[in-house]
């Protein structure tokens, strides 16, 4: 079973051996069922409570056993479909290891859509890249639903949020599972829709469902895109399945403009799914949501969304330089970009919704220089430790607003500059927190070392390739990155010294009610933990072999060679149009050298920035000065928003308001209320002939038979 | 000597239609009437059309003139000699409209004179020698025309019944 | 005569369409139309000189009709009557706007 595993191992694997898969449909099914069980839950909580209000009171929920079967029920139902759909979708991960497996295995149910030449099939493709993505789906996924348990415990909309959450599993999967674009689009959507319900989860406050809209709308800017794209690639190939595409397109003209165009367009979709510049202005906002939400959606799964469209398109971005051009330049300037923003935020939430967007950058960079396998890499690791951040970063807000809640105190329980010396209360979860922190710095041997490292890396050495195409470019992408991980060691340090060490600045009151997340909340974190130390070995750099903990044979590039049936299309005419790699980066050094002084550095960074922190006096938010210069413009995140509500918003609003005003209330409703006086008008006038008087009709009478005699004489 | 009394009642019938148009009294209109019908009645015998002529006095001059004249009667009608006439642009745009449908019917008819005898007079008389004046017109009427002909009474029988119907005082 | 007897026709037809739409009275109006219709069968039994009998079979018919015709329109105007006390048309005015 394991013979994959071992490098050079296809020689011994039975290669005759099929791969069966085992029930993958209920993974996608399972989902849903728990679905309709919450939905259904909620629907009849719903009306108890509406009951309960009318009768002037407040439903109480209690504690315990006493608590109403909604709430009760929804706790078992909703991680149990995601554990079951996790243990079925490891079942076939185990299989196909043990098979080798060059094609991917399409499993189709039904017709979907029959119209002339077009057909779309209900069809899940199953193959080492969904696999995986279904694993970490499930997986995480069921981490962050157990989590949920614990935080959501005192929320009314408890059934509520299991069934959006479950849904948002399900389109998640159909999202990875679907064998075309058309399906993977109704994922696509459905993950947007279950992003906008959970983001205005809290939808009676205007600020958070003004959120949800917002992400919402820009989504809708980025679909745009994705769609083109279909209707493109449509007419380019008559079919939007996966595997007679894919095949055909080694057809195409390499640097093609028709490619290109194609490739651009559902880039504009990846970057409004994954919060790329100039459409990650949604995702820092969505942090309206639950935490358990911005861990699950806007963390770990559907914001990397777009890398896994860019990755399954691999052959079309492989044959377009332009494109990845763009892709890994606005990935390496969202990481950069984003990772200033982070410097000065004071919402623990929005310091790691910056630091996505940061690392999803990271994702895209490594994606537009051809490591499509490192793209996936970073995802894998990235929704490992990040998830983990998140959920810790719940766990301290669920104490901090029992804290506040209990003492009365209005002060925002998000805010950093409240916090302070929380280690001593959570000790958990600042230990798994800072586990995280160095996966995500990247200091070795933590998960995010080895992805993020990999990505600069592999930048460097796409840049220096034979033929590459503007290798300059690639040489300050690579510059780009370098410092924007020192940024990341620095501001994860700021976030992690602000929340646990220092002085309490929490209130002496206050601080009594504080402590540690119950066991179903910390379990999941240490369970993250683990696999956010373990989680980057899975594909060892050829480089680290030797000098790693005995698992160098075992996992050195595992995870590039897993994912080689999908990617070697690509990785083909990548090699046949730009050459071999460079082993250099551009100022000299391989890349064990490079790995080290990376590692250094971020170690280096992270150990002033806690010096520079902790003996920075941080105020309580309330006596916080003003920022001033340059912080100012980094804590405003450029302005941006700003800049976009002056350019974009307020010229559609006048626009919409001229078009409301003068051409639908003048123009429009002038020429509806026209026709309507016209007919009036003539009805009137024609009316006069209606004079009752017989004599008038004779006369008419005449008149007419003299025209007919006149007509048939003349 | 047909000429002349062609000339002769033409002018009568047309005198008694201007008659019918101008006379002030209902009555009086109805008298003209009467004569336009009667002169009317006269031409067709001149037209050889001797059982319409005949059906002419009996039917039209005699019984419906006096229908008529009986409801004028009833109603009480005789004396009211208000002028009805209506006047003004109305009058004048009827003149104008039936002066030019006077022109078209007279000039069409005026044009190509048909010189007699004809075909159609020839057989006509043929059959007024072989069934008489009325077995001529009857002929066709129960052969030919024998399904309109039925119809008719029909249409008699009707009228009768809503007459009744109508003319009551009480309503049903 | 058979010219004659058409253009005859044709001027009783315009006296009684004249006479249509100038009086008020119904029951004159009711005369102008046997009128029309005599002129009507004058020109049948014109024609008949040219095209046979069956111009007289229809002057018999006209004469039916026009017989049920003013049977039921003098039925007609004596119900009106008992309603405005007048044959006037211009009084009958209930079709209007």
């Amino acid at each position: 079973m394991h013979t994959a595993l071992v490098e050079g191992g296809q020689a011994t694997v039975d290669t005759a051996a099929q791969f069966e898969p085992f029930f993958p449909g209920l993974i996608i099914l399972l989902p849903l069922i728990g679905f309709l069980i919450n939905g259904a839950l909620a629907l009849k909580h719903a009306r108890v409570s509406a009951a309960a209000v009318r009768l002037g009171g407040e439903l109480d929920l209690g504690e315990g056993d006493h608590r109403p079967e909604t709430h009760t029920l929804p706790s078992y139902v909703g991680p149990g479909v995601m554990l079951a759909a996790f243990l079925i979708a490891s079942v076939n991960f185990i299989r196909m290891l043990s098979v080798e497996l060059h094609e991917p295995h399409v499993i189709e149910y039904w017709t979907w859509i029959a119209t002339g030449t077009f057909t779309v099939d209900a069809a899940i493709q199953l193959d080492q890249l969904s696999i995986l993505m279904t694993m970490i789906v499930t997986g995480v996924g069921f981490l962050i639903h157990v989590f949920s348990v614990g935080y959501m415990s005192d929320d009314g909309g408890y059934p509520r949020y299991f069934s959006y959450l479950n849904l948002f599993i399900f389109f998640m999967l159909v999202l990875v599972m679907g064998a075309s674009y058309p399906l993977m689009f109704v994922g696509w959507e459905g993950v947007g829709l279950c992003s906008y319900l959970l983001i205005g989860f809290w939808f009676s406050d205007r600020e958070k469902s003004d959120a949800g809209k917002k992400a919402f709308i820009v989504n809708r800017i980025g679909d745009f895109g994705f769609l083109i794209a279909m209707f493109l690639l449509f007419g380019m190939f008559g079919t939007l399945d996966f595997v007679p595409l894919f095949s055909e397109a080694d057809n195409l003209e390499y640097g093609g403009s028709l490619v290109t165009a194609v490739t651009l367009f559902l880039f504009l979709g990846a970057a409004g799914k994954s919060a790329q510049i100039p459409l990650y202005v949604w995702l820092p906002d969505a942090m309206a949501g639950p935490t358990p939400v911005s861990a699950l959606i806007h963390a770990a799964t559907m914001v990397t969304a777009g890398v896994y469209l860019v990755v399954r398109s691999s052959v079309l971005y492989a044959l377009s330089p332009i494109a990845s051009a763009t892709v890994a330049g606005v990935g390496v300037f969202t990481a950069l970009f984003a990772a200033t923003i982070a410097l000065k935020q004071n919402d623990i939430k929005k310091v790691l919704a910056y630091s996505t967007v940061s690392q999803l950058g990271y994702m895209f960079l490594g994606v537009g220089v051809g490591a499509y396998a490192t793209g996936i890499f970073h995802l894998i690791t990235h929704a490992f430790f990040k998830a983990l951040l998140f959920l810790g970063a719940g766990a301290v807000i669920h104490s901090m607003h029992r804290s506040l809640h209990r003492t009365n105190d209005h002060q925002d329980p998000q805010d950093m500059r409240n916090m302070g010396g929380l280690k001593a209360f959570m000790p958990i979860t600042w230990g798994t927190m800072w586990v995280a922190t160095f996966a995500i710095a990247g200091i070795w041997p933590f998960a995010g070392f080895f992805s993020k490292d990999e990505i600069i890396w592999q930048t460097a050495a796409f840049g220096g390739a034979a033929r590459a195409p503007y290798p300059a470019l690639y040489q300050v992408y690579w510059v780009i990155a370098l410092g924007t991980a020192i940024l990341t060691a620095f501001y994860m340090t700021r976030m992690m010294v602000m929340t646990f060490h220092g002085s309490n600045r929490t209130g002496v009151e206050e601080a009594k009610h504080l402590y540690e997340a119950p066991p179903v909340m910390w379990l999941p974190l240490m369970a993250l933990a683990v696999l956010s130390v373990v989680g980057g070995w899975i594909n060892v750099p050829e480089a680290l072999r030797e000098t790693f903990i005995g698992l160098g044979p075992l996992t050195s590039e595992w995870l590039h060679r897993w994912l080689e049936p999908v990617t070697e299309q690509a990785h083909h005419i990548q090699e046949f149009n730009l050459g071999e790699v460079a082993e250099q980066a551009p100022f000299g050094g391989g890349e064990v050298t490079w790995a080290v002084i990376s590692t250094v550095l971020a170690l280096a960074t992270v150990l002033t920035s806690f010096h520079l922190v902790i003996r920075k006096n941080v105020r309580a938010a309330a006596e916080d000065p003003e920022l001033s210069g340059f912080s100012k413009v980094l804590y405003h995140k450029w302005y941006v928003d700003e800049v976009y509500d002056r350019l974009i918003v307020q010229p559609l609003i006048r626009t919409s308001r001229f078009c409301w005003r003068v051409i639908d209330a003048r123009v429009i409703d002038g020429i509806v209320n026209g026709v309507g006086w016209a007919a009036r008008g003539v009805g009137f006038i024609v009316s006069m002939f209606q004079t009752g008087t017989v004599n008038t009709y004779a006369l008419v009478l005449t008149i007419g038979a003299l025209i007919i005699l006149g007509v048939s004489v003349f | 000597m047909i000429e002349v009394l062609f000339y002769v009642f033409a002018a009568v019938a047309l005198g008694g239609a201007l008659g019918v148009v101008w006379a002030k009294s209902p009555v009086g209109s109805l008298l003209y009437m009467v004569a336009t019908l009667a002169s009317l009645a006269c031409i067709f015998v001149l037209l050889e059309a001797h059982f319409l002529a005949a059906i002419q006095v009996i039917v039209y001059a005699g019984a419906i003139m006096v229908l008529f004249l009986f409801v004028i009667m009833l109603l009480n009608l005789g004396h009211d000699y208000q002028r009805d006439l209506k006047g003004g642009a109305f009058a004048l745009l009827s003149f104008v409209i039936i002066g030019l449908m006077a022109g078209i019917l007279a000039r069409q008819f005026g044009e190509n004179a048909i010189t007699e005898p004809t075909a159609g007079g020839r057989a006509i008389d043929a059959a007024l020698a072989e069934h008489g004046a009325v077995g001529a017109i009857a002929q066709p009427l129960y052969t030919t025309y024998v399904v309109p002909f039925e119809i008719t009474g029909i249409l008699l029988l009707v009228a009768i019944v809503g007459a009744l119907v109508l003319a009551k005082k009480s309503s049903l | 005569m058979i010219n004659e007897a058409l253009v005859l026709s044709s001027l009783l037809f315009v006296l009684g369409t004249f006479g249509v739409l100038v009086r008020r009275n119904a029951i004159i109006m009711f005369l102008c139309i046997e009128l029309q219709l005599n002129a009507v069968n004058l020109a049948f039994i014109a024609f008949s000189r040219l095209m046979g009998i069956d111009g007289q079979v229809f002057v018999f018919f006209v004469m039916t009709v026009a017989a049920a015709e003013a049977a039921v329109g003098l039925a007609i105007i004596i119900s009106v009557f008992r309603h405005y006390e007048t044959v006037n048309v211009d009084n009958f005015k209930l079709l209007r706007w």
